[in-house]
């Protein structure tokens, strides 16, 4: 939330996309692999925020649960529920490492919302190594499990003969596409709620437009609360289904 | 009436990337609706197919998600 640099060259006060700057912590030295910087932070803040709402929060362990208990018995419960049905019963052995990437994503994208935040998913660097790091564990998953049967995945056998080949590219092209979309669909979403509230905010320095500006914020962050449920769901769910078609590859 | 052609190029092109976000908003539409007719016709089964539908408005989506990621690229990065 940068008030410098652009301010007298497009009228605001400040540039939608100045949020998404990766700042070092201390100082204002150039950024390395190693620098505490605002990601840095952030990322932090989600391992610490898991932690409370899952170690925490289930401490008690109450026959009537707590506030806090029941939202992560609920969480739990809806990843759990999801990874049984859809990637099925043998897909329970995964659960752990998409209960960890729910978490992370909805923390990421909670967190990313408190006002002066840094929404960690909205850099293509992070979702695109959560994606990354789905799709080479889940193909090797699946030729692990079903050896050259995963290659059923391209080779759809309840179509006629004549148009397999051409559905052959289709699909491992759809294949190859899967980390691009995983991880775009989620920072492309984050980065532009963020710009829309910015920019609404901007146009509050106009005195005549300005309660249509704050109206529009609010109603903004209400649906960008959604939004970053609705992503973090979308990602795990995703997730589950991909994780489905390594498991089972027959079509 | 200065400035290169390049990058009046370059803002006519992220304008019309927003024309391949609002294919993405009638297909996310129409899943919704879809879904919607159906689950008013067979209430009992809808509860079992919000998975789907969200299935499928992320499918919608991404295609949208791949036009803004073009105006973002045309704006920032070239």
């Amino acid at each position: 939330m940068a008030t410098e640099a652009h301010g007298e060259a497009t009228g605001l006060s400040f540039h939608p996309m100045d949020q998404f700057i990766v700042r070092p912590l201390f100082g204002d030295g150039p950024v390395h692999w190693y620098t505490p910087s605002n990601v840095t932070l952030w990322l932090f803040a989600i391992i610490l925020a898991t932690l409370a709402l899952l170690v925490l929060g289930t401490r008690g362990r109450g026959i009537v649960p707590t506030r806090t208990q029941s939202i992560a018995e609920l969480s739990y419960g809806l990843v759990h529920k999801m990874v049984g049905d859809i990637a099925g019963k043998d897909g329970l052995k995964y659960f752990p490492y998409i209960m960890t990437l729910f978490m992370f994503v909805l923390f990421a994208n909670f967190l990313g919302l408190l006002p002066l935040a840094f929404t960690v998913t909205s850099h293509i660097a992070v979702t695109g190594v959560l994606a990354l790091a789905v799709f080479l564990s889940v193909t090797a998953i699946g030729f692990i499990k079903n050896g050259a049967h995963f290659l059923d995945l391209f080779w759809v056998r309840s179509a006629p003969l004549a148009i397999r080949p051409v559905l052959a590219v289709i699909e491992v092209i759809s294949y190859f596409v899967r980390p691009v979309s995983h991880s775009i669909r989620l920072a492309g979403n984050m980065i532009a709620g963020h710009a829309v509230i910015k920019v609404f905010a901007g146009f509050a320095a106009i005195a005549a437009v300005a309660p249509i500006s704050i109206i529009a914020v609010v109603g903004m962050y209400a649906f960008e609360i959604l939004v970053a449920f609705i992503q973090a769901y979308v990602f795990t769910i995703l997730t589950c289904v991909y994780l489905k078609d390594a498991l089972h590859p027959s079509h | 009436m200065e400035g290169n052609i390049g990058e009046l190029g370059q803002y006519i092109g992220v304008g019309l990337t927003a024309i391949g976000m609002g294919g993405a908003a009638i297909g996310v539409g129409n899943v919704a609706g879809n879904f919607l007719s159906g689950a008013l016709r067979n209430p009992s089964a809808a509860a079992g197919q919000t998975a789907t539908l969200f299935i499928g408005m992320a499918f919608a989506e991404a295609l949208g998600i791949f036009s803004f990621l073009v105006a973002l690229l045309l704006m920032f990065a070239v």
